[in-house]
């Protein structure tokens, strides 16, 4: 089953909310909606936080194969690319 | 030279003459028209015939000055070319022997970019059905850009900013020059084989159409074509349009604005979710409401059962006689009034009408105590079971230990900071019991 994704959930959501505020429905049914609901608004709450910060620059080894290490872009470490001046975007 | 008189000179001595002289006199020259009659032989070397409204030359351009060409010579092609008039003997032809040629008008990389941009949108590069949507929530970026230059730094305070956790990927590359064009294209297939990000931004700063052409280049396009996760091309500023530009999934004007189209604010989808849950929470708070007014009702029901079922037989008797009086007194005649009678009573079948009304009374009744006694049975196990479960899932919890929730009017949002409300405005304020409205009368910051 594919994952589920954030803006599917988020959309899912809202109409469940809709659905809810629009009434008529019988109560089973709508004890089931907020149960999802709760579902869905916690599943993507967890899925704004769950990245890891990290800001990493791949570079070759001596054998070839790239690696990951932290970047910090105000060092300008040589890293062994032609330093163009790039020009300043907007 | 006076030719001595009846000197006869041979073909080859004329067309000499005549070749040292065309030479001597159009050793360098710039000449302008348009291209006819091309055709580039495997050699290598690019002939055609130079002409305008009156006059045509042929012209060479041969294989070692070709390859500094950037763009493809076609019929119909105005151009611009430097060169020298010779004569091959063998033919007798004299023609332009060419040291450079320019498109007419437009920069020869303009023509190419324009002559690539036509080839592939024919191929459907540039079909919008191809293109992938960008994730709204991505983990892992990718990033193919220059590791050094201002553009990174603010393309990752940018994102920093919009969105506090995020893991960036940076695969540095060339942005111009010899080489470039390789390096992106092993950026982006390294993250298509090995990275799983979730989403790829590729581009640079600002500059010529010279340093922005490695975006321009086949190669790129068709990387980008075939990469399976979305791409994001931020390549110079706002007007520069590139090829990746059109092959990418997302254009962004700049790399800065490539920064603010991948990721959407957090602290506003937090906020997106925190209102959904109010409301979600509201609601379901009303449909109880709403199910204990109704539950009351068909309390009262039941509690009088005999008076309503009494009404009912009431009107059955009623309408049995008034039925007999109209069969005593003819069916023609008072057939209008027999239709305007009770619930559009069919006269053909009164009896059996009589049948299914009773059936239908005691169906009715049936089915009344079957709901009464389940919602009587909920009602015995309290609501607040109900509550309970919903409370184990929802934000009423909290209500319980004595916090509130409160929520400026009209706009309902809910306030956390004192700074969004002014003396003088109208709060809602959410207990475990109740709600109260409130009017401000100062407020404070903590």
């Amino acid at each position: 089953m594919p994952k589920e994704k954030f803006e599917d959930a988020l959309n899912k959501l809202e109409k469940i909310v809709s659905k809810l505020e629009e009434g008529d429905i019988p109560l089973e049914e709508s004890l089931k909606l907020f149960e999802e609901g709760i579902r869905l608004s916690r599943f993507c709450n967890q899925k704004l936080d769950e990245a890891e910060k990290k800001v990493e620059i791949l570079l070759k080894g001596k054998d070839g194969t790239l690696k990951a290490y932290p970047f910090d872009p105000s060092m300008n470490s040589g890293l062994g690319q032609d330093s163009e001046p790039d020009s300043e975007d907007e | 030279m006076k030719l001595p008189f009846r000197y006869v000179l041979t073909v080859s001595e004329l067309t000499r003459e005549i070749r040292d002289i065309l030479e001597d006199r159009f050793p360098d020259i710039w000449v302008e028209g348009e291209i006819s009659n091309l055709r580039i032989p495997p050699s290598g070397h690019i002939y055609f015939t130079l002409k305008d409204d009156l006059s045509q030359i042929r012209a060479v351009l041969f294989k070692t000055q070709a390859r500094t060409l950037r763009f493809i010579p076609e019929d119909g092609i105005h151009i611009i070319c430097r060169g020298r008039v010779s004569l091959y003997e063998k033919r007798g032809d004299y023609q332009l022997i060419l040291e450079s040629i320019e498109p007419k008008g437009i920069g020869a990389l303009q023509l190419a970019f324009l002559q690539l941009k036509e080839r592939l949108e024919k191929e459907g590069l540039f079909d919008p059905a191809h293109k992938r949507p960008i994730p709204t929530v991505p983990r892992r970026i990718g990033i193919v850009t220059s590791p050094t230059g201002s553009v990174i730094q603010d393309m990752l305070n940018i994102l920093n900013r919009r969105f506090e956790n995020l893991h960036i990927l940076l695969f540095p590359v060339r942005v111009q020059g010899e080489g470039a064009s390789l390096e992106i294209c092993e950026a982006i297939g390294y993250f298509n084989k090995f990275a799983d990000v979730d989403v790829i931004i590729v581009g640079r700063g600002g500059g010529s159409l010279e340093d922005l052409w490695v975006f321009n280049e086949e190669a790129v396009a068709r990387m980008i074509y075939h990469s399976k996760i979305p791409i994001i091309s931020a390549v110079g500023h706002e007007t520069d349009y590139t090829i990746a530009d059109f092959v990418a999934d997302l254009r962004a004007p700049t790399p800065s604005a490539a920064a603010e189209l991948v990721v959407r604010d957090k602290r506003e989808m937090k906020n997106i979710l925190h209102y959904l849950g109010g409301r979600l929470e509201n609601e379901m708070v009303q449909v109880l409401k709403e199910y204990r007014i109704h539950l009351s009702h068909l309390i009262k029901i039941f509690k009088e059962p005999k008076r309503k079922t009494e009404d009912y037989f009431l009107r059955l008797d009623d309408l049995i006689s008034r039925l007999r009086f109209l069969a005593r007194w003819g069916l023609r005649r008072k057939r209008e009034t027999a239709v305007h009678l009770n619930e559009g009573l069919v006269f053909r079948n009164p009896i059996q009408k009589l049948k299914n009304t009773r059936l239908f009374v005691s169906e009715k009744r049936k089915h009344l105590e079957k709901r009464i006694a389940y919602f009587l049975e909920i009602e015995r196990q309290g609501v607040g079971v109900v509550v309970g479960k919903l409370d184990s899932l929802s934000p009423l919890a909290i209500l319980r230990r004595g916090y509130s929730i409160t929520r400026k009017l009209p706009s309902w949002e809910i306030l956390r900071d004192a700074a969004h409300v002014r003396e003088g405005d109208k709060v809602e304020v959410k207990l475990h019991q109740g709600t109260l409205l409130c009017g401000i009368e100062k407020t404070e910051r903590s």
